[in-house]
């Protein structure tokens, strides 16, 4: 059994400790935020935030975080009550398939946890590691750019809950 | 699954009653209004029967619409489509048509997808053709279904229908009288009859169609529901993974299975011939079965790839039918002529998501949840494929990561009906690694265009003539031979071998013909009749490398004629719509004719009309180029569309914004890689895309307004212009063309430098 | 080079030197010219200039992260303070627009401008004086050719005395010996080619030798391995620590495509010099690989079986990963789960360096891995924390960074046990505090990503044009 902390809720999962995140997320978990896109960590599908760091969860084994926070989507908020990083992707229309979506948001919300108000080019460097097929690239530097702006006059309730 | 609890909707019946109202009538004559005649999209229906081929868009295949709009008591309403959602925003779009015509309220409604037993039979979502077909459609059956409750409520009042309207899921009279769709269709059998002529939404009425809206997928899609058939996990299910051939023409010689049956959480290793699968109760387990499992494999592989060091003398090289696209040579004073040869490697689809596919098998029917275009197609294959009746087959589709064409998808769907079949009672997802999505994906054929101008002396184009060699750029299912599995199998199903076809929409010749006004042209489609890497469609199929070709060449003969290339394109140009769109983009960029741009930088402009028949677009982009190291910077793009009737106008900006994107990166990084043997680009590294740091500062998408027109597809047209006008701008920045896709960061220094 | 450690005694210099060092330090200016034109150069001779340019790996240090090329501006910090890299453009005003050759061919072989003003030896002209008249007036051609552009390089942030440039005068007739390469006639041509370019534009040297405390290369200590840009260059002389010696036909590939099948791949400031390598003339290559394995000197015995050794221990991975078949990895290494390094190695790095797939796209086999055998941790932890990013749009080695998953013991655990298992090198002493002290910028670590088809330089996301 290993213990892990994901959105704020401790859970035990009984897999074997080489088991990459990903599938503790996805299958243990039931969390459908963090999608497999590589196994490779090449393409940011994966993304989820650990200790306020991005990481690929597709190439991460549990067996390293005991103890760790990780944050997915899901800890973002919900469809009714989205957090800002979620309410600028939709306000942006920021996807075509929305596949790399989730991965999107959580490497974003990296940055703007530490920078709400990062420029265009800190943005772009940024999300450098994170693939979209869909061309949708535009609109999701737009949706980074909003959230960042909802952020900064977000309510503290929020700030915790992303926390 | 709850779609699965809707009641089975397939009976054909003009209008039944009590309890609700399902619209399933013929409506022959009132379509035609609206849908003007394309030709047909090869790809939507050579795979389905036609009952009325003269027929436009969807009724081909559904001459008797059934099923497409039920209303419950409650007044909530259904809208049932055959066309896929692909992340082209497609559920949003036509649920606008059917809230516009219907007059309920956009969250009224509900829209059921593709599935062999709910859904119209729309053949294959592709080819731009979602809104034109099923829109189309859907927006007649609204309209007509309005107007009969319109005449229901009446037939009620006691009133004509004159003085009744429809507002908000309610009829409503002059007296203030009300009356809710739900309340009319609750009581008794109501009698209607469908009319010839649909009374369709004047466009300036409309409150739905035409406004941007947010895309109902969108809030689930990033706050972590289940939207995608990877998200799907029904009680009991299994994980599945394949184990593909080393490379394409590999099989397999020996497998020892006993170490891999006995691994921690195995339920079943299946091998068919060269098929290699292994189901686990955990995906983890899964994988590492899968590895295990390619480590026991023992394969006999043969050279069976082209020399890519030379592709397109390989692929002159194939045996070729010609196939006539146009001839309509006239007699004309040419003083000189020019030439030029262009090529394009193999490209993938390269989805984000690996494809994946969900099979289930409980009392001799296989219900298969798969993200592929065409779900009736690959209920036929996969039914072939298992040796059952068709009835035992039904596919269901689910979004997937978005495919851009035929990817993975209808295999995978394949792959986990085969599993399926070894476990019955337990639902299989069967999900495709990285590589095994980069190597076994259908490609994009490799192509080679060359094109030759017959010019008078101010170097205007009297005589064109252009030939295009290349595949057939369509092998979907057909039959169970077109299914990645069935090709593995013992009992092996040959590929469907595809055949030369000329149509308006084209395939490899798509848009090889140009819409410019040329008095003299020839165009011919070398069709290669033998594939040595496994072909299918692709964004926008021959288009995008024929459109490419196409205003690469306009611009040099414009160079040659000492003409400004927009200019040059709209003094060739006759089609008014045409020359709106060009000039518009012109407009927006600032493109003023002559204009020199800093030292480094370069400007392209292009433009097409995708199929000659959908959407106009064009594109003017600033690139910068630094010769050093030949590496291109887009700085950015301007972009006019003309889609006709626009539903959701964010929408439309999307895709042909996506589609800009997609095609700068096809055309300045992407090329299959492969030795004899082996496919060797199978992941990012070995085929990288374009990532943030190379976008364009912007990218404006103007839509030119066109209400009261037919749709016009606008999901591909971006793709040729894009790439074009890239191309276009690298040559104005370097002064040198490079004529060899992609236009590397190695061949532009070398042009840059004057080396070639 | 970025890292400057010849100021280490600046101090000092003030005291050793004094003003009466004034008369032998000046340097009169040389006439401005008008800037001549492109079409004035033999198009022949540009192209020469490109390819010793390559060499001479220009471009990287005076090219700022989204700046023009050749246009300065990147900053080189020094433990006291800011060192910016000058504009080479022709630009008239900001670049050497003015400069003749001569004044070029001063610079080159003397460390000092066309005004006459000391140049920091962060040029490294310790090297470039070898370079020939010839070749210098190549690489004039070459750089006049380019485009002009206006970038006025930011003002030196150095502290007195050391701002003060006459004090390089100092230095200079300390550490600074001007004159032309001269050729060993006991060498090939080859070798004489190699040393010249080696010795001379292409400055390994600058990171591959240790420094003394006032920055200058120790000469005794020639090639025993130095630093760079936070990352550890090892030794080109007998003491390499590659498991597998290198050989004349290993360096040559390795130079040329950023990779060798049994060393692994470039990456750090490496990276950039075997890119630009590629754009060298073949045969300039193939000359500076023949030199380096003759500094290096045969193996030993013992030490080239050991390498047979490692290569066949390493060959044994290669039993069946086919990355069409079911992906590029491979099962997690059986270990003992009990060592937390070893942990981590076979569930997080086992995958990919144990799956047989060939580099640069597969991960080498740690064994045959110089970074687990160097000095110090410093590479690997570079590696580890960063990963290698991937080139932009062209074919390359991606590796995932783990800053974020693993912790500083983590790193450190995991390190000690691949030094324990792949390497018969003695334990790493405190590698916790060394990845804090990385992970928390101190090192000004480089970053630089490979293009394994490209060819050119520099193929690094980090410094891409973001501003337009």
């Amino acid at each position: 059994m290993v213990a892990l902390t994901v959105n704020g809720q401790s859970h035990q999962v009984d897999v074997d400790p080489d088991t990459p995140l990903l599938y503790v997320l996805r299958d243990e978990l039931k969390l459908n935020a963090a999608k497999y896109g590589c196994g490779l960590g090449q393409c940011g599908a994966c993304t989820v935030m650990i200790d306020g760091e991005a990481v690929f969860s597709c190439v991460t084994p549990i067996v390293v975080l005991e103890g760790r926070n990780i944050t997915t989507v899901e800890g973002l908020g919900t469809i009714e009550a989205p957090g800002p990083m979620q309410q600028a992707f939709i306000e942006e229309q920021a996807a075509q398939c929305g596949y790399c979506i989730p991965g999107m948001m959580m490497r974003a919300q990296v940055l703007l946890q530490r920078d709400p108000a990062a420029s265009d080019e800190e943005i772009r460097a940024h999300m450098e590691p994170n693939l979209c097929r869909c061309g949708t690239h535009m609109r999701i530097v737009a949706a980074i750019k909003r959230a960042g702006k909802l952020m900064q006059t977000a309510s503290v309730d929020t700030a915790k809950r992303t926390g | 699954m709850e779609r699965m609890t809707i009641p089975d909707l397939s009976r054909r019946s003009v209008l039944f009653g009590t309890g609700a109202l399902v619209m399933a009538f013929t409506m022959r004559p009132a379509l035609a209004q609206t849908t003007q005649a394309p030709g047909d999209e090869t790809q939507n229906f050579q795979a389905v029967e036609q009952p009325a081929p003269d027929l436009p868009g969807s009724l081909k295949t559904n001459p008797n619409l059934e099923s497409w709009i039920r209303i419950e008591a409650s007044g909530h309403a259904t809208i049932f489509t055959g066309k896929a959602e692909l992340g082209q925003g497609i559920k949003t779009a036509l649920l606008q048509i059917a809230a516009e015509e219907l007059k309920i309220p956009f969250e009224g409604l509900s829209l059921i997808g593709p599935d062999t037993v709910l859904s119209p039979n729309e053949g294959y979502t592709a080819g731009s053709h979602s809104i034109q077909d099923s829109g189309t459609a859907i927006r007649h059956a609204a309209a007509q279904a309005r107007d009969i409750l319109i005449g229901e409520a009446a037939r009620r009042l006691s009133l004509p229908v004159e003085q009744l309207r429809a507002e908000k899921g309610t009829v409503l009279g002059p007296a203030g009288q009300k009356l809710g769709y739900g309340e009319l269709v609750s009581d008794h059998l109501i009698e209607g009859r469908a009319q010839p002529v649909s009374k369709l939404t004047p466009a300036g009425d409309f409150v739905e169609m035409g406004t941007p809206r947010h895309r109902i997928d969108i809030p689930g899609k990033v706050t972590g529901g289940a939207a995608y058939i990877q998200d799907m996990r029904p009680d009991g299910m299994l994980h599945g993974r394949i184990v593909r051939p080393p490379s394409p023409a590999a099989r397999l010689q020996s497998v020892d299975l006993s170490g891999v049956e006995t691994m921690p959480g195995v339920v079943k290793v299946v091998r068919d011939g060269s098929f290699l699968g292994v189901l686990a109760e955990k995906e983890w387990q899964a994988i590492k079965a899968m590895r295990a499992l390619s480590a026991a494999a023992q394969w006999s592989e043969q050279a069976s790839l082209p020399e890519i060091n030379d592709l397109p003398k390989a692929l002159m090289a194939i045996p070729a039918e010609d196939g006539v696209v146009v001839d309509k040579q006239v007699p004309v004073a040419v003083t000189r002529t020019q030439e030029a040869t262009f090529t394009r490697p193999y490209q993938i689809h390269g989805s984000i998501g690996p494809s994946c596919g969900l099979a289930h098998l409980v009392d001799g029917l296989t219900t298969v949840w798969t993200h592929t275009q065409g779900v009736y197609p690959d209920q036929k294959a996969i039914a072939q494929m298992l040796g059952v009746p068709i009835e035992q087959v039904r596919c269901i589709h689910v979004e997937g990561s978005g495919c851009y064409g035929h990817n993975g998808a209808d295999d995978a769907a394949a792959d986990a009906a085969l599993l399926a079949q070894a476990m019955p009672g337990r639902p299989v997802k069967v999900q495709w690694m990285r590589e095994q999505e980069h190597a076994w994906e259908p490609f994009s054929p490799g192509m080679v265009t060359k094109v030759r101008a017959g010019l008078d002396d101010k170097g205007n184009i009297l005589d064109w003539n252009y030939e295009l060699w290349s595949n057939s750029h369509n092998s979907r299912p057909g039959t169970a031979g077109a299914l990645l599995p069935a090709q593995h199998m013992a009992k092996a199903f040959p590929p469907d071998v595809p055949k030369l076809q000329i149509t308006p929409e084209g395939n490899g010749d798509r848009n090889s013909n140009p819409l410019y006004a040329f008095p003299s042209r020839h165009v011919i489609w070398h069709f290669l009749t033998e594939a040595p890497i496994r072909v299918s469609a692709l964004r926008g199929l021959g288009a995008y490398m024929n459109v490419f070709s196409i205003e690469n060449f306009m611009d040099d003969l414009a160079v040659q004629a000492k003409a400004d290339p927009v200019e040059y394109r709209l003094r060739h140009l006759q089609d008014q719509r045409a020359k709106d769109v060009v000039s518009r983009a012109a407009e927006m960029f600032g493109w003023k004719a002559g204009q020199a741009a800093p030292e480094g930088h370069g400007y392209g402009f292009a433009f097409a009309r995708y199929k000659n028949l959908a959407a106009y677009c064009a594109v003017a982009l600033e690139v910068k180029v630094e010769p050093e190291t030949g590496r291109v910077r887009l700085i950015r793009a301007s972009s006019a569309v003309d889609a006709g009737e626009v539903v959701n106008p964010n929408g439309v900006a999307n895709q042909v914004q996506g589609g800009i994107i997609q095609a700068a990166s096809w055309t300045l990084y992407e090329g299959l890689t492969f030795d004899r043997t082996r496919i060797t680009s199978v992941d990012w590294s070995t085929y990288p895309i374009m990532r943030f740091d190379a976008l364009p500062e912007a990218i404006d998408v103007d839509i030119i307004p066109r209400h009261g027109t037919p749709f016009l597809g606008a999901g591909e047209c971006s793709q040729g212009p894009g790439g074009a006008a890239v191309a276009n701008a690298i040559t104005h920045a370097i002064g040198r063309r490079v004529y060899d896709l992609p236009l590397t960061r190695e061949r532009v220094r070398d042009a840059a430098q004057k080396r070639v | 080079m970025r890292l400057i450690r010849f100021l280490g005694g600046a101090l000092c210099l003030v005291v050793i030197l004094g003003i009466g060092f004034v008369a032998f330090a000046w340097r009169s200016a040389i006439d401005p010219v008008e800037p001549p034109a492109t079409a004035s150069f033999d198009p022949a001779l540009v192209e020469r200039g490109a390819s010793l340019a390559a060499i001479g790996n220009c471009s990287v240090c005076h090219t700022k992260e989204g700046g023009e090329i050749m246009a300065g501006g990147l900053p080189l910090p020094t433990p006291f303070g800011t060192i910016y890299a000058t504009n080479i453009t022709p630009d008239p005003e900001t670049g050497i627009g003015r400069w003749s050759e001569e004044a070029f061919g001063r610079a080159m072989r003397e460390g000092v401008d066309q005004e006459g003003r000391h140049l920091y030896p962060a040029f490294p002209y310790d090297h470039f004086t070898k370079v020939t008249d010839d070749d210098n007036r190549a690489l004039y051609a070459y750089l006049m050719t380019r485009k002009a552009v206006r970038a006025e390089t930011p003002a030196n942030e150095l502290p007195f005395p050391i701002n003060v440039r006459m004090v390089l005068a100092g230095w200079k007739m300390l550490f600074f010996t001007p004159g032309v390469y001269e050729p060993d006639a006991a060498q090939t041509a080859e070798w004489n080619r190699g040393a010249y370019l080696a010795e001379g534009l292409g400055h390994c040297g600058g990171c591959h030798t240790p420094r003394n405390l006032l920055g200058a290369e120790k000469k005794s200590e020639h090639y025993a391995g130095g630093e760079a840009e936070g990352w550890t260059a090892y030794a080109l002389n007998a003491a390499s620590p590659a498991p597998v010696p290198w050989t004349a036909e290993s360096l040559n590939q390795y130079l040329t495509t950023g990779y060798e099948a049994q060393h692994g791949v470039a990456r750090g400031p490496m990276a950039p010099v075997t890119a630009n390598m590629r754009l060298a003339a073949p045969d300039d290559a193939k000359a500076i690989a023949t030199y380096i394995a003759s500094v290096m000197g045969q193996p030993s015995t013992e030490k080239k079986s050991l390498g047979e050794k490692s290569v066949q221990q390493s060959s044994e991975l290669e039993k069946g990963v086919q990355v069409q078949s079911a992906g590029a990895q491979t099962l997690p290494a059986a270990v003992d789960m009990k060592d937390p390094g070893a942990a981590i190695y076979a569930a997080a790095c086992s995958t990919c360096h144990e799956a047989g797939r060939p580099v640069p796209y597969g991960g080498l086999p740690l064994r045959l891995s110089t970074a687990i055998h160097g000095p110090t941790p410093t590479n690997p932890i570079n590696v580890i924390l960063y990963g290698l990013p991937a080139p932009e749009g062209e074919r390359g080695p991606i590796m995932p960074g783990f800053a974020g998953a693993l912790t500083d013991q983590q790193i450190a655990q995991l390190l000690a046990y691949m030094r324990k298992t792949f390497s018969d090198k003695p334990e790493w002493k405190d590698i916790e505090p060394l990845v804090a002290d990385i992970r928390a910028g101190h090192k000004d670590t480089d970053l630089r990503s490979l293009s394994s088809d490209g060819g050119n330089a520099p193929a690094n996301p980090t410094k891409r044009e973001t501003s337009w």
